[in-house]
């Protein structure tokens, strides 16, 4: 599944990859992917939780290596 | 789910009373992360809070020697944060950036500009102004117009969830 914007938050911590995303998909017109890459393990809870609330779809979760990948589609 | 999607979520009322840096730290992360979650976020600065939002050039603030003393003992500004324990000399702090940094943690600076680019709300209190001798322009820029307890209380009242730091 192709993204429309990728946001890089491997390396960051609670909560820059949800505030990264946050800001990320304010550029994004209804219906386009955000893609957004961690190395949070706490992230995973938390990109549902953050997906639950604002109401964007939470689309893809896959992990590689250490590496979480999240595909949102914004509401 | 449509429904609840296409809701706003319930807003944060954050009072931001504490000067320490553990606390300013929580403060900024909740502010930062709310207005992530598209949470409309207003922070209530008062009391000791209100110096971590003096502009970070502004060394001694207050009109009288009392005021000037309590800012000489505790310098003002995000960047000079103490922790309540074990803080020796800055030793603390140092090490909980140092931490930070490894661990890939914005740091309470960064924190708070990436709230206020989200539409954070930082009003101040207006007692604790004339308290400590601070004029709006020895505060950061952006915040909103000082008030006091009522204004904070009537966020609570409509329906923000409040949180005490």
């Amino acid at each position: 599944m192709a993204a429309d914007v990728q946001v890089d938050a491997k390396g960051l911590n609670c909560p820059m990859p949800i505030v990264k995303t946050a800001q990320a998909i304010k550029g994004l017109t209804s219906g386009q992917l955000l893609e957004v890459l961690a190395t949070d393990p706490g992230s995973v809870k938390d990109f549902a939780a953050w997906a639950k609330t604002t109401g964007n779809e939470l689309v893809e979760q896959t992990v590689d290596g250490g590496v979480y990948r999240f595909v949102m589609r914004k509401k | 789910m449509t429904t609840e999607a296409e809701a706003t979520p319930r807003g944060l009322a954050i009072i931001c009373y504490s000067g320490e840096l553990e606390k300013t730290w929580a403060a900024m992360i909740l502010a930062s992360t709310a207005a992530a979650m598209g949470m409309p976020t207003k922070v209530f600065v008062t009391f000791w809070g209100l110096q971590t939002f003096v502009k970070p050039e502004k060394r001694v603030t207050g009109k009288n020697w009392m005021q000037k003393m309590l800012s000489i003992m505790s310098r003002p500004g995000i960047a000079h944060r103490k922790l309540s324990k074990m803080n020796f000399l800055g030793m603390g702090p140092w090490m909980m950036f140092q931490l930070a940094k490894q661990y890939g943690v914005s740091k309470p600076a960064e924190l708070l500009e990436a709230a206020a680019a989200m539409g954070v709300e930082f009003v101040p209190c207006q007692m604790t102004m004339d308290m400590f001798g601070l004029t709006r322009e020895d505060l950061i820029d952006g915040m909103g117009e000082p008030v006091g307890a009522a204004t904070y209380l009537s966020y609570v009242a409509e329906g923000s969830a409040p949180i005490f730091i």
